[in-house]
C-alpha cells in the first residue's frame, strides 16, 4: 500500500468537504485508513517537516501490539517519542488516537482491548509532554482491519493503534 | 413500512372424533434435550382452501408450516405421493390406520378460509396416530393478509409445543447487522427479519458501523452501538416506527455492549474511559447511570438472568477473558467459567437454566452452554471463528454468527439448538452477523 496514493485521495476528500468531523484532515470518521493526512492545504508535503504528511510517512503515524496486550514494547516507544516531539514543535494540531484489535476475539472484549491500546499510547504521548487536552482516543475494535488475511502476518499489522493528526484551533 | 396486522387467538373448538385402541402407553413425546434421535415422521397434510381466494395461501401456510418443524430436526415431513388417504374435509374423522400403515406419527391438518373482508381465518388440528386420537384441541387464528406467515408460525408452535411439551419458538424475529463489501471496508447496516429469513426489512442506513443490537423484552425497541457521532454511543430504535435516539448518558466516553432489563426500564452498558471498560446501568426513565464494575480490568458483555436478579458479564480481571456473575445491583462477582481458554458473550438463557457463551481455545472458536454456576459446560460448535450467541424464546435454540477464514471471509447466521445437533446455516441474501432473537411475539 502505498502512502502517498491515499494521502492524495484524502486530500481530495478532505477538498470536497466529505468528513463527519469538519475540522480534521482524512477520509471521514470510520478511519479505515488511519492517519492519511493531507497536506494543510498550505505548505509541502512530505518533505516539510511541519506537515501531517511528514508525521505519517517519515516518523510514522502507527505501532503494533502483541496479541491481547497494550504494552508498548522499545519500537513503539521510540515511535512515540519522535511523535511526541512533533506534537509539541507543531502545537497547532490535535490528534485523534485509534485503537484496534485483530479479528482473533470477539466484538465488545475487542472494542475494550482497543480502547486500552489507544489509551496506553495517550497516555504515554502525554508523558513525554504532549498536553491532554489536544489528544483524544477512539476505539475499532476489529472492525476496521487494514490487512484481511487470516494469519499472523495481517494479524500483527491490524493490532495498531494509528495517531491521527487533526487541525487544531488556528487552522 | 409495512405494519403487521393483529392476530386474534380464536376460539378454542373441541371435536369428537373416535378413538382406536392404544398401542402405545402413551401420547406422542419427543424430549428434546436428550441424545441423538431420529426425526419423528410427520404429516403436515395441505391445509385446505375453504374458498377459492385461500387456496394462494393455504399452500403458503402448509409450506411454512412443514418448514418450522422440519426445521427444527425433529421432525421429518413425509412426501404426499405417500400418502394412502387425502385430507379433503376439515371435519371429517381421521383413518388412523391409513397414517400408521406409512409410519406417520403425526397429523397436522388445516383449513384456510379468506373471508370478504380479506381476514384470513385458519383453523388446524393435531393427531397423535399410535395413539389414535387428537393431541389437544383445535384452535382457529384470524389475521390480517399480510400476517400470513405469523399465523403459520404460530400453528407450528402449537404443533411443536404439544409434542415436545417445550414452548415454541417460530413466530419471532431476529434482529442482526447486514454486512457487505470487503473485509477492510465492511458497510454494516441494521436489519430485522422473521426467524426464518422472511421479511427483511432494514432499520438504518450503511453510513456508520453498526453492532451488536438487542431487543427489548417486549420485541418493540432494539438497543445498539453506532459510531454515527464519530465515537461508539449506543442508540435506542422503535421497531414499529423505525426511529432512534441516542442514549444521551455519556457522551464523554465510548459506550457500547447494551443490553436491556427484563423489566425494559433500565439498561446494562460497557463505558470505556481512560482505557479501562467497566459495566454501568442506565435508568430509563431519569437517565442516571449507575456504576456496577469497578476494577482495572476489562468488564463487557453483560446478560440478565431473566428474574432480574443477577448479571453475567465477561472479565479480563483474572488473567484473560472469564465470566462472572454478580447481583443485579453489582458487588462482588463469582467467576464460573473455569475451563482451558478464553470465555466472552455470555448470555443468559430466557428460562433462566443456562447460559451461553462464546470461548476460544487453541485457535478455535465455540459456542456452548454452561448451567448458570458453571457446571456441565458443553461446547456445541467448533469453527476459525463462532461467536455472540442469542437464545430463541424457548431457551432451547441458538443463533450464533460464523465467520469463514481468509480475505474472502464473510460472517453468517447460523443455529443449533442447545443439545447440539442440527446445526445449520440460515440462508440470507447478504452476509450477517451480531444476531438477537426476540421473545415470542404476541
Amino acid at each position: 500500500m502505498t502512502f502517498l496514493k491515499m494521502a492524495v485521495a484524502a486530500a481530495a476528500l478532505v477538498a470536497l468537504g466529505a468528513c463527519t468531523n469538519a475540522d480534521r484532515f482524512g477520509p471521514g470518521s470510520s478511519g479505515a485508513e488511519g492517519g492519511f493526512g493531507a497536506n494543510g492545504g498550505v505548505t509541502g508535503g512530505v518533505n516539510d517537516p511541519t506537515s501531517p504528511v511528514y508525521f505519517n510517512e517519515t516518523i510514522g503515524d502507527r505501532i503494533l501490539f502483541a496479541v491481547d496486550q497494550s504494552t508498548l514494547g522499545p519500537e513503539a516507544q521510540a515511535v512515540l517519542d519522535q511523535q511526541a516531539v512533533w506534537l509539541t514543535q507543531n502545537a497547532d494540531y490535535r490528534a485523534l488516537i485509534e485503537g484496534h484489535a485483530d479479528e482473533q476475539g470477539t466484538r465488545e472484549y475487542n472494542l475494550a482491548l482497543g480502547a486500552r491500546r489507544a489509551s496506553a499510547v495517550q497516555n504515554y504521548l502525554i508523558s513525554r509532554g504532549v498536553a491532554p487536552g489536544r489528544l483524544q482516543t477512539i476505539s475499532y475494535g476489529k472492525e476496521r482491519p487494514i490487512q484481511i488475511c487470516s494469519d499472523e502476518t495481517c494479524y500483527s499489522q491490524n493490532r495498531r493503534s494509528v495517531t491521527v493528526i487533526t487541525a487544531g484551533a488556528g487552522v | 413500512m409495512k405494519v403487521l396486522s393483529s392476530l386474534v387467538l380464536g376460539l378454542v373448538m373441541t371435536f369428537a372424533t373416535p378413538l382406536v385402541a392404544q398401542e402405545r402407553s402413551g401420547p406422542l413425546r419427543i424430549e428434546i434435550t436428550q441424545g441423538v434421535i431420529e426425526p419423528v415422521p410427520i404429516a403436515v397434510a395441505p391445509f385446505l382452501a375453504e374458498n377459492a381466494a385461500a387456496a394462494d395461501f393455504a399452500r403458503q401456510i402448509t409450506a411454512v408450516v412443514a418448514a418450522d418443524l422440519v426445521g427444527t430436526g425433529l421432525f421429518r415431513d413425509v412426501p404426499k405421493n405417500a400418502y394412502i388417504s387425502q385430507v379433503s374435509d376439515f371435519n371429517g374423522s381421521v383413518p388412523y390406520p391409513d397414517w400408521k400403515a406409512i409410519n406417520v406419527e403425526a397429523l397436522v391438518t388445516g383449513a384456510v378460509t379468506l373471508t370478504s373482508d380479506k381476514r384470513l381465518v385458519v383453523k388446524f388440528r393435531l393427531f397423535d396416530i399410535f395413539t389414535g386420537a387428537p393431541l389437544g384441541e383445535g384452535l382457529q387464528f384470524a389475521g390480517g393478509t399480510d400476517s400470513w406467515r405469523r399465523v403459520a408460525h404460530k400453528v407450528a408452535d402449537q404443533v411443536y409445543a404439544r409434542i415436545t411439551g417445550e414452548s415454541g419458538y417460530f413466530d419471532s424475529r431476529v434482529v442482526y447487522v447486514e454486512e457487505t463489501g470487503p473485509k477492510n471496508a465492511r458497510a454494516k447496516r441494521l436489519a430485522i427479519m422473521d426467524y426464518d429469513g422472511a421479511n427483511i426489512q432494514f432499520l438504518t442506513d450503511a453510513s456508520s458501523i453498526v453492532l451488536a443490537p438487542r431487543f427489548s423484552p417486549t420485541g418493540d425497541r432494539v438497543l445498539f452501538t453506532s459510531y454515527e457521532s464519530g465515537f461508539p454511543q449506543i442508540y435506542e430504535l422503535s421497531v414499529g416506527t423505525v426511529t432512534k435516539r441516542p442514549l444521551q448518558m455519556d457522551v464523554e466516553a465510548m459506550t457500547f455492549a447494551p443490553r436491556y432489563a427484563p423489566n425494559g426500564q433500565t439498561v446494562l452498558y460497557s463505558r470505556a474511559e481512560g482505557g479501562n471498560t467497566d459495566i454501568f446501568r442506565l435508568d430509563l426513565a431519569s437517565g442516571q447511570p449507575t456504576r456496577l464494575t469497578s476494577a482495572p480490568s476489562i468488564e463487557t458483555a453483560p446478560s440478565f438472568s431473566p428474574d432480574g436478579s443477577k448479571i453475567v458479564f465477561e472479565s479480563d480481571r483474572s488473567g484473560n477473558q472469564q465470566l462472572y456473575v454478580m447481583s443485579a445491583t453489582g458487588g462482588e462477582a463469582s467467576r464460573i467459567s473455569f475451563g482451558q481458554g478464553r470465555y466472552g458473550t455470555p448470555v443468559w438463557s430466557p428460562r433462566g437454566d443456562f447460559i451461553a457463551f462464546t470461548k476460544q481455545n487453541a485457535g478455535r472458536f465455540h459456542i456452548g452452554v454452561m448451567r448458570t454456576d458453571g457446571s456441565q459446560e458443553r461446547l456445541l460448535t467448533a469453527s476459525f471463528l463462532d461467536e455472540g450467541p442469542t437464545w430463541a424464546p424457548n431457551g432451547r435454540v441458538l443463533m450464533f454468527t460464523r465467520e469463514s477464514a481468509g480475505a474472502d471471509g464473510e460472517p453468517a447466521l447460523f443455529s443449533v439448538d442447545i443439545s447440539g445437533r442440527n446445526l445449520k446455516r440460515l440462508a440470507m441474501p447478504t452476509a450477517a452477523s451480531d444476531p438477537a432473537w426476540s421473545p415470542l411475539l404476541p
